[in-house]
């Protein structure tokens, strides 16, 4: 059994699907923060899988983006949270309609 | 044969913290999880010969990522969701959709199954992914998005202060 | 270094109208800061105006081209921003940028006091930039964006005072019968890059061998139609007597000096490809004879002091085609220069004229008269002017003197040198030639009248406004009669750079010699290549007659105007009838448009198309808005502000594009 870059990419497919039901499953604003970094973490691994194949050091950058991406993201996210909480002490995603509006 | 048996013990930990962190009830639980699945990726950027990467892994997203939001759940001191009673709807459709696209996904890997060459880790590879190759490519054919991603980064700082102060209107 | 010269006389104009226009217009505190704007304003002309100098003065008689990069390639078309430097260009330069310069500080003075004064300066330093787009390009395309410029900036500027809706209407009209030149333009580009795959004067000029007779007699009427429109040729020019209800040194720059010259221009440019169309040269001539005469005609009827020089530019423009329809090309442009000189100068003094006669109306309202009927233009309610404006008065005297051609001024040299030429074609075996000429020498005489008249009328004889002299006019501020000191000067000495041939053998015609392909200028000449000459005695004899019909039309209109006034008008309209009726109401010809073409096609415009307006378009519209109403209300309901729900729909979009892909 040889070790080819199809293995990362299925990891990453699979990691990636697991992303997707998180963030439809979860009513909790804070786990479906986590999924989407779970998301973003596996496409990363199929852009480090594929950089390593074709020896190039783009994909390397282009993931040193995507984690400064992430880390402002969370950032934003987690403050987005905590104006939520503020105005309904709670931070399930289901309680909050007001895009209706 | 080390390798492979590496990639396999990695994976089987970072889809199995990676269905914890979906699943666990209480949301620390999940977050924890979820620093376990970092670091396993981490793990798996390590085989591939990404050293420079692997370790910006642990430092950004395990460290600096984690760690604001582990404080935020305290903060907010959030308690374990209620078992959910009865099989909701939307978990039906989340699960058929989440099925439906690894079906895809594994469509699309069947299909470039041979397209794909093996998984060499060459003297080139190893040299293209070294932190003074990264680095000098930062700093030299992509300065302006490095700059942008720094403008990002402030714009992303100044916005969560917005957000969470508390007179905020 | 150059090349560096013609990118900053190009551009130093442009940014001139950026500093003038777009500045103030975010930044209103500027605006009334006449100094600072007229500064500006005048030194974007200047600079550029010495540079141009200095470009002629080095020039060593080699045209050079200065290109700056590519506007556009697409297949076989490629266009550059290129900019030639010869002796046609560099003439033309030097008229636009000089006179532009004076009438920019002339502006100083005549329009202190507007509310757009800031805005004015801007067009005006538009107006340069696009004029030197169109004389230094070294291309069609370039030559068109500088035409089409000042075209816009002709009717941001006829437009200037819009509240007014007559002006605004004058714009239009203006704009629009121009439009049907510019559309010749286009079509005369599209046929000659279709033939010769280049637009570039170089491939245009030197290709014209290659080109089928028909083909060359398309481009050039069609080029020809082009230049009716710009130049206010018969059947295009109604557009010029109704621009003069711009600002009076726009009238002066634009509409006599500058822009109104283009199409004379183009057809220079363009000289040896027109030279290969003998058929349309003959149109030209007679269209421009025509033009003369019956512009001149109007001119001597009408008491609106702009408008008589309004149809009197219009009639110099047909002296002008004249030229070239009987090949002498080098000879239009010489009576462009010294016509610039003159008209500018007598717009300018007309416009001190006006000047002073606003401050006769302001003073007569002052006093408690009814000044709604006041017109201060007309010309029936001046007289007398010279015990005012001594200044206006001498260089309005000098300027009709040189424009009906007394001898010895500079209108006499280049139009004397117009009919020569016509009748040395006529003598070189073009029959049309001889009417041509003896068409030019009677509207000569009514040049020499209407211009008398004009000025008999406006300075001299009785005050004929109400409270004379208790109420006066005063001779306008130093900024504006230093340019028409200027002017003056110049409307002397500027004919002596075109001596007549009967002077050392026209070795002394310098203008010829610089210009002419003969003598390794950029301007094709049909005189010199015929080959035949004139006797020396008949020479003369033109000379004589030409000079002659000058002093002759100016003594009596002198003293028939000296002696009678406005009534000299009244018994030319009992003794002329009918014929005089025809001139007044200007051969009816605003309303033969009206009646032929406009009113037919608004007819067929508001019947027609408003009933399809109605049904159709507004049906479409409509019928867009309902179905986007009652779609966006099915789709409100999908919209319940659940963020998962949104999820939800987003990835089964992701599943469903790429199920399409892969299966699809």
């Amino acid at each position: 059994m040889e070790l080819t870059v199809n293995w990362y990419l299925a990891l990453s497919a699979i990691l990636f699907s697991i992303g997707v039901m998180g963030v439809l499953f979860r009513s909790n604003a804070i786990v479906i923060l986590l999924s989407v970094e779970l998301m973003l973490n596996a496409v990363n691994v199929s852009i480090i899988a594929l950089a390593q194949m074709m020896a190039d050091s783009t994909g390397h950058i282009l993931v040193f983006f995507v984690l400064a991406v992430a880390a402002a993201e969370a950032a934003i996210g987690l403050s987005l949270v905590i104006a939520l909480f503020r105005t309904k002490p709670t931070v399930d995603v289901n309680e909050f309609n007001l895009l209706k509006h | 044969m080390i390798q492979q048996v590496l990639f396999l013990f990695l994976a089987v930990v970072a889809i199995g913290s990676a269905l914890g962190a979906v699943l666990a009830r209480s949301p620390i639980n999940s977050a924890l999880w979820m620093v376990v699945n970092l670091i396993a990726v981490a793990g798996l950027y390590i085989t591939l010969n990404a050293l420079f990467i692997g370790v910006l892994q642990v430092l950004v997203y395990a460290g600096a990522i984690m760690v604001p939001i582990l404080f935020v759940i305290m903060l907010l001191n959030l308690g374990s969701m209620p078992a959910p009673s009865e099989i909701q709807w939307k978990h039906v459709v989340a699960f058929i959709l989440g099925v439906a696209l690894l079906t895809q996904l594994a469509f699309v890997l069947a299909i470039g199954l041979d397209a794909l060459p093996e998984m060499s880790v060459s003297e080139e590879a190893v040299a293209a992914s070294s932190a003074r190759e990264i680095g000098k490519m930062l700093f030299t054919r992509y300065v302006l998005p490095f700059e942008i991603i720094a403008i990002l980064l402030l714009a992303a700082t100044i916005g969560a202060v917005m957000f969470a102060k508390r007179k905020f209107a | 270094m150059d090349a560096l010269l013609v990118r900053l006389i190009i551009l130093l104009p442009l940014a001139g109208a950026i500093l003038t226009g777009l500045v103030p217009l975010f930044m209103p505190g500027l605006r009334k800061n006449e100094s600072l704007i007229s500064t500006i304003g005048t030194l974007a002309v200047a600079v550029p105006f010495g540079m141009v100098v200095y470009l002629f003065l080095t020039f060593d008689g080699n045209a050079f081209v200065a290109t700056f990069y590519t506007w556009m390639a697409a297949g076989d078309l490629s266009v550059d921003f290129a900019y030639r430097i010869d002796q046609l260009s560099l003439i033309m330069g030097l008229v636009v940028l000089g006179v532009g310069t004076l009438i920019h500080v002339y502006s100083i003075g005549y329009m202190h006091g507007d509310d757009g004064f800031w805005k004015f300066f801007s067009y005006l330093n538009l107006f340069i930039f696009a004029m030197l787009n169109l004389i230094l390009a070294d291309n069609l395309v370039v030559l068109f964006l500088g035409w089409e410029g000042v075209g816009l900036c002709s009717f941001l500027l006829i437009g200037f005072w819009y509240t007014d809706l007559k002006n605004s209407a004058a714009a239009n009209k203006a704009f629009i019968v121009n439009r049907i030149g510019d559309f010749a333009f286009l079509l005369a580009m599209f046929l000659l890059f279709r033939e010769l795959g280049g637009l570039d004067f170089d491939t245009l000029l030197n290709g014209v061998d290659t080109l089928s007779s028909t083909t060359v007699t398309m481009a050039v009427l069609l080029l020809f139609l082009a230049a009716t429109g710009k130049s206010a040729q018969i059947p295009l020019f109604v557009w010029l007597p109704d621009a003069m209800a711009g600002p009076t040194p726009v009238s002066a720059l634009i509409h006599a000096a500058t822009m109104v010259t283009s199409g004379l221009y183009l057809l220079a440019r363009m000289s040896d490809m027109v030279l290969a169309a003998p058929g349309v040269m003959v149109l030209i001539a007679i269209v421009g004879a025509l033009t003369a005469l019956v512009a001149a005609t109007i001119a001597i009827t009408q008491t609106d002091i702009k408008r008589v020089l309004a149809y009197s530019t219009v009639s110099q423009l047909g002296f002008m085609f004249m030229a070239v329809g009987v090949g002498a090309f080098f000879v239009a442009i010489f009576h462009v220069v010294t016509h610039a000189f003159f008209k500018a100068l007598l717009f300018l003094g007309s416009g001190s004229v006006i000047h002073g006669m606003h401050e006769v109306e302001h003073d007569l309202e002052h006093e408690g008269h009814d000044t709604s009927s006041f017109d201060a233009q007309d010309m029936r309610t001046m007289g007398n002017l010279k015990a005012y404006m001594p200044a206006t008065h001498i260089t309005f005297l000098i300027a009709t003197l040189a424009i009906a051609g007394i001898p010895l001024l500079s209108g006499f040299f280049s139009k004397d040198e117009i009919l020569f030429m016509a009748f040395q074609a006529g003598y070189n075996g073009m029959p049309v030639a001889y009417a041509v000429w003896a068409v030019g020498i009677l509207t000569a005489l009514l040049t020499a009248v209407y211009m008398t008249r004009a000025y008999v009328l406006t300075f001299r004889g009785e005050e004929r406004w109400p409270e004379a002299p208790s109420i006066a006019p005063h001779e306008s501020p130093l900024s504006m009669t230093l340019p028409l000191w200027t002017l003056a000067i110049l409307a002397i000495v500027g004919g002596y750079i075109g001596l007549p041939g009967v002077i050392a053998d026209g070795d002394w015609n310098w203008i010829h010699h610089y210009l002419a392909q003969d003598y390794g200028g950029p301007v094709a000449d049909l005189a010199d290549s015929a080959g035949f000459s004139l006797p020396l005695a008949l020479k003369w004899l033109l000379i004589a007659i030409g000079g002659g019909v000058a002093i002759l039309g100016v003594s009596l209109a002198w003293v028939a105007y000296d002696r009678e006034g406005l009534a000299f008008d009244d018994r030319l309209r009992e003794r002329l009838g009918p014929l005089y009726g025809v001139w007044e109401v200007k051969y009816r010809l605003d309303e033969v448009y009206d009646a032929a073409l406009v009113n037919p096609i608004r007819d067929i415009m508001g019947q027609g198309f408003a009933k399809a307006d109605a049904s159709v378009v507004d049906g479409v519209v409509n019928g867009a808005a309902r179905g986007a109403a009652a779609f966006g209300r099915v789709l409100g309901r999908i919209q319940t502000g659940v963020i998962q729900r949104y999820a939800v729909m987003m990835v089964l979009g992701v599943v469903i594009v790429m199920a399409l892909i892969l299966f699809v």
